[in-house]
């Protein structure tokens, strides 16, 4: 009777040699821990974004050809509209479950962001960036800021008029790069905004093709190295050390989790794209580099930007009649570039100052390293107040607080705040190190002295603990 | 530690109550005859008008230009009503921008504290004061719950309403912000008062005549606001159809809390030693 | 908050799963596959049966099949503009949702847990010396490296000019020529969006209009103007446009100096004794111009005014531009308050 499981393996272990690599793979140890799921999630955001989006090439036209539009959406009737926008209204209403995939799709982008940001901060606050895993992390550092590009690019092929504004915006701030922003603009644009036709395929093709081989790349590289040097662990009980490593088997222990995982996630974001409205481009109308509207937002991972466009005083640095830095370079480069950088830099950072070289395979309780922890709390509110102010209008409306007092408060809560932050949260973790502390040891001093007694009462000591 | 974090929660709340509450106006109470009469009249439009407008708006409504102590504590300061017609004064009373406490406040929409009566007598008095304007007409009128009939339509109100109107007021209607002042959201308006407010351009907006938006034009307007009360979402839950800020809200208060919540169950949590 | 959150999966969960029994069982063995850890040959350790457990897995699988057959149903019954959007959804995400119970039965009932324990995979100073030493005695019949080494880089980077020169086709690398273009030239008339000339006498005040070169390209981002009237006494333009606003008329480019939005947004007093002066705002981020100075920057981050175009009335009361902008349109960059030349764009 043959193995219906044995056979394959053999089939393939004797065309590939690979059944030492499958053992080895099935039983890989992942450390346990709900938190070691996130980076999962985002990766089957990203699997589902594949396909959905394959779907989405089949109907989807890049084209800025004007075509005056008399479909099904009877309020855009008679509109003159990219066939861009025009396809993508159809998708919405001609194609059975066509907006669902549309939906499904813009969810899982904002939700990979999302995704990836939470790994990244469990990463962070955990320290599993330190030596011997630098290299994943500056990976996974580009994986977010590609994969930001790459949804700003995707909401952007859609030509509504939010995103246009958002293009327009992309477009200023590019020309703001000192000394090269004008030519580099034109180069990818092919002529002053709105740019050519050829612009519209140039934007889909890194869309569909160059960024998410490039992504998918980066993301095998990131897997492999994880897989390479192992995941971290928590020191959970003192068999938990640097050398060894205590965790589920790939198989089959953390196999159905994380099918199961990947189907939740999956059904999540087909939940949503079925149940919330997201981008409802129908209500915002076609794209005209004359037309405007108020609160024109971008996506949520962009609105660190929008806050910082917005923060910034007015003033271009000019050198006699030469603009050398437009203002929008600011907020909508710099910024970027200086999180980018300190994000990237901070292993080393941290290395230089606590003068720790060492390779670290278990991972810290935020904790237990405070000064790691309140700079990144203090760094993530700084960007996240930034982002906050980018919404000031919203908040107007809603609660009647003025625009330009919320301008100053925030102008100055930016930095403070943060400030603040660093010490409170830098004194948490040391209260709470110090109570822990304080219970370990009213912990050993009551099992000695139980010991004790049971010595003295005649008895056998009791099993310790 | 906790209880600094605590004060300092309860310090920032405050804070914002004070701010939002030093925007907003004070009550106020409306002057008025003791008895009435059965009818709207322009003689009882101007014993309102002396008891309630006249601190502002100045005897006959010449207006006043330097603030002069008037009833109360109020230094008045008012435009003219000279000409203004049946037009403004049915607006901004109807709608409760006026009685204006302050003449610095931004006016917004209040509790309407006259009567129905009492309007059109004091509508009756400023039409009184200079020939201007009348209340427009116009043939857009909800049909049902729902429905909306009349003249234009909301393809062309839609297109009107993005070049002359979506850059203030956002283009669901749901308002915003331009430097200075708060723009408000368009819901719940009826065809007249939105056919005023076009023809008027109340407080800082713009003033639109028939020779910029024409009355069909005007009718298809109307028409395209009074469907932003209700958008027909075909996507799912509207979720306030403002864009991507309750997106984002959706991203994180929903779908992240959902998801990690089944890395919870999927995973373990760690026991602290 | 934590605790409350987790308290309350354990109630909602508590129902299906019952706490995973403490003691489970732990296998020993590196990630070679050498050892075992109960003694009789097994890898994986044995567990118990869950006859309950493969039972929800089923029931979970057949919900999971009806949520989908519902998905094929309703797209098949409905017709585009009656199918909703959220049944889908449900659909779809029923099934999935389905799935991913099931799973999770699999994963906490019907699969053995396991506790693995696995060396941490260590440096390897040998290799990497070896490494290093193979490399450099690879070279042992080399008696200018360093020579070599150079003829090798120049090479790639000759290499590399040649694969880079196909992309001059992209155009002029330094030319910000384009960038100068302007459709407005003197004599143009000014039309609406619908292509109606405008006359001065159309322009009121208190109000603002979007204007466009009449044969233009309306997209083109130096064709959008906004077109305001103000009182002539309240007007103060800078030196030299003494004459740029006929009847009080002024024009400027719709494009925002700061990222490049369209300024969409007009205030203007009712009453000005105590309003605030008519601006023209950009709703992106709220950078203000005034009319009457030249569209100087009040508020907001703009770093200069917005292009003004000089206006003139013909002989039947057409407004038609007088030149070509003050300045060049829309957001700055490096070369963008030199001179301006404007190219004329063709159309």
């Amino acid at each position: 009777m043959s193995d219906p499981i044995l056979e394959p393996v053999r089939f393939i272990d004797e065309r590939t040699a690979s059944a030492p690599l499958l053992k080895k793979a099935l039983r890989y140890a992942f450390p346990d821990h709900w938190s070691f799921l996130l980076g999962e999630v985002a990766l089957y955001c990203f699997i589902l974004l594949i396909l959905t989006g394959i779907y989405l090439t089949f109907f989807f036209d890049p084209s800025t050809a004007h075509t005056v539009y008399h479909g099904p959406y009877t309020e855009l009737d008679g509109r003159t509209m990219s066939a861009a926008y025009k396809s993508v209204l159809d998708i919405s209403f001609t194609y059975k479950a066509g907006l669902l995939i549309r939906q499904t799709h813009h969810w899982a982008a904002d939700m990979f962001l999302a995704a990836i940001v939470i790994h990244l901060l469990r990463v962070f606050f955990t320290g599993a960036f330190r030596k011997p895993r630098e290299l994943t992390w500056i990976v996974g550092l580009t994986l977010l800021f590609v994969s930001l590009l790459e949804g700003y690019l995707g909401y952007s092929l859609v030509d509504d008029l939010l995103s246009g504004m958002g293009l327009a915006i992309g477009y200023g701030v590019g020309l703001s790069i000192p000394i090269i922003g004008g030519p580099l603009m034109l180069l990818l644009f092919g002529a002053p905004f709105p740019g050519t036709p050829s612009f519209w395929p140039r934007m889909y093709i890194a869309h569909v093709l160059l960024i998410p081989l490039l992504l998918a790349t980066l993301i095998g590289i990131h897997l492999a190295l994880v897989a390479a040097r192992h995941h971290t662990q928590f020191k959970e009980s003192p068999r938990h050390t640097e050398k060894r490593l205590i965790g589920v088997p790939m198989f089959p222990g953390q196999a159905p989790r994380s099918l199961a995982l990947m189907f939740g996630t999956w059904g999540v974001l087909f939940l949503m794209g079925g149940l919330f409205q997201i981008n409802p481009i129908w209500q915002w109308g076609p794209f005209e580099p004359y037309l405007a509207t108020n609160g024109a937002q971008p996506d949520w991972y962009l609105g660190w930007l929008i806050g910082a466009l917005r923060l910034m005083p007015s003033f271009d640095v000019t050198v006699s009649h030469f603009t050398l830095i437009p203002n929008p370079f600011w907020g909508g480069a710099l910024f970027p570039l200086v999180v980018i950088g300190i994000l990237m830099a901070y292993p080393w950072l941290e290395r230089k100052l606590t003068g720790d070289y060492r390779f670290h395979n278990l991972a810290d309780r935020p904790r237990d390293a405070p000064n790691r922890t309140a700079f990144g709390v203090a760094f993530v509110f700084w960007v996240f107040a930034i982002f906050g102010f980018g919404a000031a209008d919203r908040i107007l409306v809603l609660w009647n607080i003025g625009y330009n007092t919320q301008l100053y408060i925030f102008r100055v809560g930016i930095w403070a705040f943060p400030a603040i932050l660093f010490v409170l949260v830098r004194k948490l973790c040391r209260e709470l190190q110090a109570a822990e502390r304080i219970e370990r040891a009213q912990h050993e001093a009551e099992s000695e002295a139980e010991q004790e007694h049971a010595v003295l009462a005649g008895g056998a000591p009791p099993a310790p603990g | 530690m906790r209880r600094l974090l605590t004060t300092l929660i309860a310090c920032a709340s405050l804070g914002l109550a004070l701010a939002a509450a030093a925007s907003a106006e004070p009550l106020y109470g409306i002057v008025r005859p003791t008895t009435e009469p059965a009818q709207p009249s322009v003689k009882l439009g101007a014993e309102l008008y002396a008891g309630n407008c006249a601190t502002c708006h100045g005897i006959a409504g010449s207006g006043i230009v330097h603030p002069r102590p008037g009833a109360g504590d109020l230094y008045g300061q008012g435009p003219s009503l000279r000409g203004v017609g049946a037009l403004a004064a049915d607006f901004y009373l109807r709608m409760g921008f006026m009685p204006l406490t302050n003449p610095h406040y931004e006016p917004e929409r209040d509790r309407v504290l006259f009567s129905d009566k009492e309007i059109r007598s004091l509508v009756a008095y400023v039409a009184s004061l200079g020939a201007g304007p009348g209340i427009p007409h116009t043939g857009v009128h909800w049909v049902g719950d729902r429905g909306i009939a009349g003249p234009g339509t909301i393809a062309n109100g839609l297109y009107q309403f993005t070049l002359h109107c979506a850059g203030c007021h956002q283009i669901v209607g749901r308002g915003g912000f331009v430097t200075g002042a708060r723009v408000p959201p368009l819901q719940g308006l009826t065809p007249t008062e939105i056919a005023e407010a076009v023809r008027i351009g109340p407080y800082l907006m713009p003033r639109f005549s028939t020779t910029q938006i024409s009355n069909y034009q005007l009718d298809s307007i109307i028409k395209y606001v009074l469907s932003t009360r209700d958008p027909v979402n075909h996507g799912g839950w509207g979720i306030g159809n403002l864009g991507p800020i309750p997106e984002g809200m959706v991203v994180w208060w929903v779908g992240i809390p959902l998801l990690i919540a089944l890395c919870l169950v999927l995973g373990k949590r760690l026991r602290s030693s | 908050m934590r605790r409350w959150i987790e308290a309350l999966f354990a109630l909602l969960l508590g129902r299906l799963f019952r706490r995973r029994t403490a003691g489970a069982q732990t296998a020993g063995g590196s990630g070679d596959g050498s050892g075992d850890g109960s003694g009789d040959g097994r890898i994986v350790p044995a567990g118990s049966p869950e006859r309950r457990a493969e039972n929800w897995v089923l029931a979970l699988l057949a919900l999971a099949v009806l949520f989908a057959a519902g998905f094929v149903v309703s797209y098949a019954e409905f017709s585009p503009e009656r199918l909703p959007n959220e049944l889908l959804g449900i659909c779809i995400g029923g099934a999935l949702l389905s799935i991913t119970a099931a799973l999770t039965v699999v994963a906490r009932r019907l699969v053995v847990t396991e506790e693995i324990e696995e060396e941490y995979p260590q440096e390897h100073p040998k290799q990497q010396s070896e490494v290093a030493q193979l490399v450099h005695e690879s070279g042992s019949r080399f008696t200018r490296k360093r020579l070599l080494l150079g003829a090798a880089g120049a090479t790639a980077g000759a290499l590399g000019v040649a694969a880079l020169t196909p992309a001059v086709s992209f155009g002029p690398l330094w030319d910000t020529g384009p960038l100068d273009e302007s459709p407005w030239r003197r004599g143009r008339r000014l039309v609406s969006v619908d292509d109606v000339p405008f006359k001065a006498s159309d322009i009121y005040e208190e109000t603002f209009y979007t204007a466009f070169p009449e044969g233009a390209d309306k997209e083109f981002i130096a064709s959008p103007l906004v077109v305001v009237r103000l009182d002539p006494s309240a007007i103060h333009l800078p030196a030299g446009r003494a004459d740029w606003a006929p009847d009080g008329i002024v024009a400027y480019s719709k494009i925002c100096t700061h990222a490049g939005c369209a300024i969409a947004l007009y205030r203007k007093p009712t009453f000005p004794v105590v309003e605030p002066k008519p601006m023209l705002v950009c709703p992106c981020h709220y950078s203000t111009f005034d009319p009457a100075t030249g569209a100087t920057v009040v508020y907001g981050p703009a770093g200069r005014p917005l292009p003004q175009l000089p206006l003139m009335i013909d002989d039947l009361g057409y407004l038609r531009a007088a030149g070509n902008y003050s300045a060049r349109v829309g957001p700055s960059w490096w070369n963008v308050r030199s001179d301006p030349t404007f190219v004329n764009k063709p159309t």
